[in-house]
């Protein structure tokens, strides 16, 4: 169960994880040293796994597609999906891999620089695996928000007035 | 034709906040930290519900007390969440924003020459509402020494036997002081001794930052003597909504009601169903703005600091009141100065009443990086005075 304390920890980090120790301090009302004890047990827990940033490559001038591939694959006897999955995990292209409830079992995330770079993946890497029954691969055509982060519609926000009472 | 007007009309001073309001308009590029308001928009649950609503035709009025609905969850409401216990059918109010329950509170209880015992500084429509009423309006200063609590010693001084109202406001705008159950027994006392009807505007209530927020209505015999008002602009960020309340003593709310029907009829029915929406689910969506606002306060207080200005911690609302004094200028002239040299808006604290000199006010209701910028230009501002 979370404290008081590490769940304000946990929000400043969630936040910007760039802060120091001390900057963490100010903003959470906790000590150096407790941030720095918490953060280390954390993260050899692998409660905090990454420090990462959140891009959006639609502001830049770069190829890069994104694609939703679900599949139906063949549980193994004494392993479910978990084999399979492990497999998936170590292709670079595969960002993300989820055990999914409905009419598919997985759902991958992958990445490629252009459809077809995506196409030539799953024919080429996944379509030949013996336990895949079938994919259905869908792109990504605009990000409006991830993490909880809108990506568009901000800049369109009103204004409040200067000052109110 | 001035000479149509009434003089109350005639007489109300305009607030305070508006000269420096047109002042900031005129600046281009400003970083204002003068906003009363969160900068978070409506948790999208309760806009989604209203416009729901809206679609399936939800656009007459509702009964002047508010939706049944609204008033049954808000009772369910504040009986599990601040031990109050108001009945749906005559004990709550829904109004349009906290300031009309404030108005029809005072216009309910007051006759001209009635006093009324007011915070000094706080809420700028508490004097303006009083002085419609035609009350005579007996000033409580907050000291900073007393880290801006109201104490019963200064409530004694300024009393005189005609007081009927007490207004209280914890967590306070624009000190963001609150008062502990502690603090407020000896008010409680005095005010049952005193005969007192308090006002209590509990609006920032949820965004208390270190322990439980303390109902006045809670406290012995209070119970029937107050008049719990609040709403839900702060702590949903529905300030644009206009959606208040008031819960109390049957006697009083039904009086306040009949003047609500002939002057508002209802409020906005669609407000009310997001009110009911995020009394239902928004608390989760609170809670994060809560969380967020309670790290900047930190920043705020630390920044000030920082800067070698005195700055009370502030545990409510989302204000910081730091002191100015040490730059030997008046509160509207530092905001004055500071306006024109830096481009940072701030409120002087004399905009909330005399008691107000001395300091300003500042509201975190900003992202990190604008509090971060705002900051660093009021440290240019004052090193270059003191």
């Amino acid at each position: 169960m979370l404290t008081e304390e590490d769940r304000r920890l946990l929000h400043v980090l969630s936040q910007d994880c760039r802060l120091t120790p001390e900057e963490l301090s100010i903003q959470t009302g906790l000590t150096p040293d407790y941030i720095n004890k918490k953060i280390k047990q954390w993260e050899s827990d692998k409660v905090i796994v990454r420090y990462s940033t959140l891009i959006n490559y639609d502001q830049l001038e770069e190829d890069r597609v994104t694609a939703l591939i679900d599949l139906k694959v063949m549980p193994q006897r004494g392993q479910g999906y978990d084999k399979i999955a492990q497999r998936f995990q170590k292709f670079p292209e595969i960002k993300s891999v989820y055990l999914m409830s409905g009419d598919f079992d997985l759902c991958l995330i992958v990445e490629g620089k252009n459809m077809h770079d995506i196409a030539q993946f799953v024919s080429d890497k996944l379509s030949p695996l013996d336990l895949i029954e079938t994919t259905s691969t869908r792109f990504i055509l605009r990000r409006y928000k991830q993490d909880g982060v809108e990506f568009h519609g901000e800049e369109e926000r009103p204004q409040r007035l200067v000052i109110t009472p | 034709m001035k000479q149509y007007l009434s003089p109350l009309a005639l007489n109300l001073k305009p607030s305070g906040i508006r000269r420096f309001f047109d002042l900031a308009a005129t600046v281009e590029g400003v970083i204002s930290l003068g906003v009363g308001e969160p900068d978070f928009t409506t948790p999208w649950v309760m806009t989604e519900s209203a416009i729901f609503s809206l679609e399936q035709g939800q656009t007459m009025y509702t009964s002047n007390a508010g939706l049944i609905e609204l008033r049954r969850e808000l009772s369910k409401y504040m009986a599990k969440h601040q031990a109050l216990n108001y009945s749906p059918d005559n004990e709550i109010l829904i109004t349009v924003g906290a300031s009309e329950a404030v108005d029809l509170a005072m216009r309910a209880i007051l006759v001209p020459g009635d006093g009324i015992l007011i915070p000094d500084p706080s809420y700028v429509a508490y004097a303006g509402c009083a002085s419609m009423s035609g009350a005579d309006i007996h000033y409580v200063p907050l000291r900073a020494e007393h880290d801006f609590r109201l104490k019963v010693e200064d409530l004694q001084l300024a009393y005189t036997p005609n007081c009927k109202i007490l207004v209280l406001s914890f967590p306070n705008n624009p000190t963001g002081a609150i008062m502990t159950r502690d603090d407020l027994l000896p008010i409680a006392r005095f005010a049952s001794e005193n005969d007192l009807i308090i006002i209590s505007d509990e609006i920032y209530s949820d965004l208390t930052y270190a322990g439980q927020h303390t109902p006045f209505a809670t406290l012995p015999f209070m119970h029937n003597r107050t008049i719990h008002v609040s709403g839900f602009s702060k702590a949903y960020a529905m300030t644009g909504w206009r959606i208040g309340y008031a819960a109390g003593h049957p006697d009083i709310i039904q009086a306040m009601t009949r003047i609500h029907q002939y002057t508002i009829m209802c409020a906005p029915i669609m407000a009310q169903v997001a009110a009911l929406e995020g009394l239902k689910s928004g608390d989760s969506a609170k809670k994060e703005m809560i969380l967020e606002y309670d790290r900047r306060r930190r920043l705020m207080v630390h920044g000030f600091r920082e800067i070698g200005l005195t700055c009370f911690e502030p545990l409510g609302a989302f204000y910081v009141f730091p002191e100015i004094t040490a730059t030997r200028l008046r509160s509207d002239e530092f905001a004055e100065q500071l306006l024109k040299e830096e481009k940072v808006a701030v409120v002087p604290g004399t905009a909330f009443g005399p008691g107000g000199e001395g300091h300003i006010r500042c509201s975190y209701a900003y992202s990190t990086q604008q509090l971060l910028e705002a900051l660093s230009r009021i440290k240019r501002f004052v090193k270059k005075i003191i």
